[in-house]
């Protein structure tokens, strides 16, 4: 059982905030040290593995490509593309805008979008606006929530579309971890199976997005009738 | 006949030149440090098989030495932005199109390549049509854009840099995960967590690695540590070996149960807080708030799919 020291190491050690190269070493000298084994056979170990699973780290090999097209321009391209969106409502804005999110990490394209690049530039903004053109001035508290949906939309749709991209660093620690257990996949057979929780989070999230609108349309019947209007 | 090993020779260069070219940036005052940290890579890649296991480890500790004391960025290289709005009006479409080539030669090298089991190893089609897609992509990019020859490699390590050590971490953990095995780390821990789950029950082991996976993500903030432990704890032992459960369908969703942990937590300051602090929140978990209705359900869809995809 002392072999699960291992386990307490490298869950105390994240949850300490230390550098996690040295917590995953710690972890990997306390679990060998438990199990009896030699430091100089715990680092040959160590060593052996990191050697077998170096195909992990090839994923960067893609970063010249992405610097060369970010050069290009390839970012703005991005925001020109958001936004087009303007003139949606607030739901349809940020349901767009996840859609754009998840295609575009599931082509390798993570960094092209993200919450300092088009969040805070150009998402919240826009949908802000949008909302403020549904229901008119909004209180406080309801621009700091449509700003935090515009920043949990950006999240969703990363996570659960970058998967998809098979060169992406956990699809290839799944790969290299399988492989210490003697299973053999292929990269692509595990980012197929992302898709159908990739499909799962937009309509989840998008479900949510169209209650939003809902909510803030509704605000608009509630308050009293603008100038002007009847 | 093309192996994995042409794959490394690439895979160092790209590092070597990374460490070169990094060494040139003035505005970086660790930049020794950075090269040493990538060249140390480059060394991996190329010459790793003849390290010797105890050489590698070496390699490693190394490796761990130079990144705890920490990497620094520079600023250097950067494309002005008035430069790159002109170039992106000019190019449009192209850029999106090039980024599409690495994707597309990858899925269809994966099809196309294992047909051809005198050119190329079949066992590692994908990764050997990655590399093949960037290759593609640059060859592309010259050809298009017109752009410098040393530009992508210079525009590759300002990204590079951008990443730090944080770019060996999964490779670090795929290793850690060679020790959770040797020293039976999954069989110990399979022992406690049987006990907590009914015997014999599927669902229950499916929905105990699950959970697992988002709570530890939640703890630890990054569902990538997790993902080792629970592989060790429940997935393998119980859910792969045990109940003859797709490897495949198990890590990958099990993953993306980590992931919806990673929603919920203040842990993961990067995507939760930074952004919070970003657009001038008021509320620190404002963010997380928004989060936690998408992640639950989506947690509870991704347990279903491992029990109905994984054991058909």
């Amino acid at each position: 059982m002392w072999v699960l020291l291992g386990i307490a190491v490298i869950v105390v050690g994240f949850m300490l905030r230390f550098n996690p190269l040295l917590v995953i070493m710690a972890a990997a000298l306390a679990t060998g040290l438990a199990a009896g084994l030699d430091p100089v056979a715990i680092v040959s170990a160590f060593g052996k593995a990191f050697n077998e699973t170096r195909y992990v780290s090839i994923v960067w090999i893609v970063l010249p490509v992405i610097g060369l097209l970010e050069a290009f321009g390839l970012r703005e391209r991005a925001r020109a593309v958001i936004d087009g969106l303007r003139g949606a409502t607030v739901g349809r804005l940020l349901a767009g805008y996840l859609l754009l999110r998840q295609l575009t990490a599931a082509l390798g394209l993570t960094s092209v979008a993200g919450h300092p690049q088009t969040v805070r530039p150009l998402v919240a903004p826009m949908a802000l606006a949008a909302a403020e053109a549904q229901a008119g001035e909004l209180p406080e508290a309801e621009r700091e929530e449509i700003k935090a949906w515009s920043a949990a939309t950006d999240n969703v749709g990363l996570f659960f579309g970058e998967d998809i991209f098979l060169a992406i660093g956990s699809i290839l620690l799944i790969k290299g971890l399988l492989e210490q257990y003697d299973v053999i996949v292929q990269p692509l057979q595990l980012s197929v199976w992302a898709i159908p929780t990739a499909i799962a989070a937009f309509l989840i999230h998008g479900f949510r997005l169209w209650r939003l609108d809902r909510r803030i349309n509704a605000r608009r019947a509630a308050a009293p009738a603008p100038e002007g209007a009847e | 006949m093309i192996t994995l090993h042409w794959v490394y020779l690439l895979a160092g260069t790209a590092f070597a030149a990374f460490a070169l070219l990094g060494l040139t940036d003035r505005t970086n005052p660790r930049r020794a440090r950075n090269a040493i940290f990538w060249g140390l890579m480059a060394t991996s890649m190329w010459a790793g098989d003849l390290l010797g296991d105890f050489g590698n480890g070496l390699l490693v500790i190394a490796l761990i030495a130079i990144g705890g004391l920490g990497l620094g960025r520079g600023t250097a290289g950067e494309a002005a932005p008035a430069l790159r709005a002109a170039r992106a009006a000019r190019h449009r479409g192209t850029l999106f199109l090039i980024a599409l080539v690495i994707p597309a030669t990858a899925l269809i090298g994966t099809f196309l390549f294992k047909h051809l089991p005198a050119l190329v190893d079949v066992k590692q089609v994908t990764l050997i049509s990655l590399a093949l897609g960037v290759l593609l992509a640059l060859a592309a990019g010259y050809l298009a854009l017109r752009a410098p020859l040393l530009l992508p490699l210079e525009q590759g390590r300002r990204l590079m840099d951008q990443v730090g050590w944080a770019a060996i971490l999964p490779q670090m953990l795929a290793s850690l995960g060679a020790v959770f095995a040797l020293a039976g780390v999954g069989e110990a821990v399979g022992a406690i967590i049987q006990l907590g789950i009914p015997a014999g029950s599927l669902f229950g082991a499916v929905v105990a690695y699950g959970l697992g996976m988002a709570i530890f993500t939640m703890v630890m903030g990054n569902a990538f540590a997790a993902f080792p432990v629970m592989l060790a704890a429940i997935g393998m032992p119980l859910l792969i070996h045990g109940y003859g459960g797709n490897p495949a369908v198990v890590s990958a969703i099990g993953m993306l149960a980590g992931f919806c942990g990673t929603l919920m937590t203040p842990m993961a300051a990067n995507f939760n807080l930074v952004p919070a602090a970003l657009l001038e929140l008021k509320d620190d978990y404002g963010v997380i708030r928004r989060q936690i209705g998408t992640a639950l359900p989506l947690l509870a869809v991704n347990i279903l799919f491992i029990y109905w995809f994984a054991f058909p």
